[in-house]
């Protein structure tokens, strides 16, 4: 149900400024999106063109609290087939980017941020690992990027999910 | 001699070696050259559903160690391949550009970013491919998995059908092989939600794994690590969710292109398909 009272007008804005474009306010909701997501087919509770709609309205609690927005699998089927020349995908992403700002963010995504902050990848190269490719006669890899470390640090990641 | 800078990113060059092996061993036998990049790093995809910025920023930077390379990007993975192709479109916006020099990056030369599948279908070629072919793999069929971000977004690529597409048939045919025919050839794998949601994950992965058992296929193809993290690691799970058997291979293309060159199952890392692909071998004749 939902209660227009509970709108915040300054929800899309912060959304557009978030993507850094205007593409949220050419949905005219014909649900393309929706009809075309894999993710959808499956499980009907992910639905992109309610997360937009809701989105239009103002619905800013409901959106960004909405452990259904991190569903979408960022396969781009949306984009493809959007009349309107949204890049669906992306606009979600900019969503999702700004959950986090607001202190929604999945467990897991926290979990490989700090694997980047320490290792630059998302797995750790063992000796193990280094001997197997070795034997097969693959070259040598470097078990940590410490350049990842100071990009995080110049845009300040951390410190919005710790907020 | 062709000659390009191999991305490996996270997933490749520690879980799917066989993958690397194989790419790299049939690069060598049409005369292509990998350089290594040396410094980089993981391309960012990971983090991008938490900070876009943050993730083209990483991109940007493996695009920059590339470019004084003055060498173009062949990538293995597909979300690799995504992740750097959009970054190299951020580094057009001026304000994107003056964080990424803040940082001291540079992008001196121009460089493009391909799929190694791509690289294979538009810089060599099928008729040169198929030239290369020893022996003919008639006896096997299989079911191409193409992945999301091989051909998506198109706005990033504007290569291959986003709806139907086509090009791994192609490459695939050129090895012998005979390729099915299916509905729903661009469906996710389900593994950007394998982390949100396992259960939904494996529903998805279960749907084409579904395809191939009942279109008999020998061995479903990928072209990407983690699309075969879902149909190969995850098929155990899958199986004990529907109470079904599959059993079913699951290859990297430069795998199978090895076998029609010639090269023997241990040049193509056979022995790290965690499905085993004994039948498989037993068909071709190479065990």
């Amino acid at each position: 149900m939902i209660n227009l009272k509970d709108a915040d007008p300054h929800f899309v804005w912060e959304i557009i400024k978030q993507e850094g474009d205007k593409h949220l306010l050419k949905c005219f909701g014909c649900s393309d999106c929706a009809a075309s997501c894999p993710v959808r087919y499956f499980d009907e509770r992910y639905n992109p063109r309610k997360i937009i709609r809701l989105t239009l309205l103002g619905m800013k609690q409901a959106v960004l609290s909405s452990p259904f927005l991190w569903f979408c699998a960022h396969c781009h089927a949306c984009t493809e087939r959007c009349p309107q020349g949204i890049p669906v995908a992306e606009l979600i992403n900019s969503i999702k980017n700004y959950a986090v700002k607001n202190g929604y963010c999945p467990e897991g995504y926290k979990l490989q941020l700090d694997l980047l902050k320490k290792l630059g990848r998302l797995y750790e190269v063992e000796d193990f690992d280094l001997k197997k490719r070795q034997k097969i006669g693959l070259p040598a890899i470097d078990k940590t990027i410490p350049e990842v470390e100071r990009i995080l640090r110049y845009t300040g990641i951390e410190k919005v999910i710790k907020k | 001699m062709k000659k390009y800078a191999l991305f490996l990113g996270c997933t490749v060059p520690v879980r799917a070696q066989h993958y690397e092996l194989s790419a790299r061993n049939v690069a060598e036998k049409l005369e292509i050259d990998f350089e290594d990049m040396k410094g980089a790093s993981c391309c960012g995809f990971p983090i991008k559903a938490v900070d876009a910025e943050t993730a083209l920023l990483m991109a940007a930077r493996n695009i920059s160690i590339a470019s004084a390379m003055k060498l173009n990007v062949v990538t293995l993975c597909n979300s690799c391949t995504a992740m750097l192709s959009d970054a190299q479109l951020e580094l057009k916006k001026n304000n994107f550009y003056r964080k990424f020099k803040e940082l001291g990056f540079s992008y001196p030369n121009e460089i493009t970013i391909k799929h190694f599948v791509r690289m294979l279908y538009e810089d060599i070629g099928i008729e040169k491919i198929k030239s290369y072919v020893k022996k003919p793999l008639n006896m096997l069929n299989v079911i191409a998995h193409y992945g999301c971000h091989y051909m998506r977004p198109s706005y990033l690529y504007g290569f291959d059908n986003t709806e139907v597409p086509q090009t791994l048939d192609e490459l695939l045919s050129a090895t012998g092989a005979k390729t099915l025919d299916y509905v729903d050839k661009k469906m996710c794998c389900g593994g950007s939600v394998l982390g949100i949601d396992e259960e939904l994950a494996i529903t998805m992965a279960n749907h084409k794994l579904n395809i191939a058992k009942n279109k008999n296929a020998d061995a479903l193809i990928s072209i990407c690590p983690f699309c075969t993290i879902m149909y190969e690691d995850n098929q155990r799970k899958a199986e004990a969710k529907y109470k079904i058997q599959y059993d079913l291979p699951v290859l990297y293309y430069p795998q199978l292109l090895g076998l029609s060159f010639g090269l023997d199952k241990n040049s193509v890392g056979m022995r790290f398909n965690r499905v085993r692909p004994n039948r498989l071998l037993e068909k071709i004749g190479d065990q």
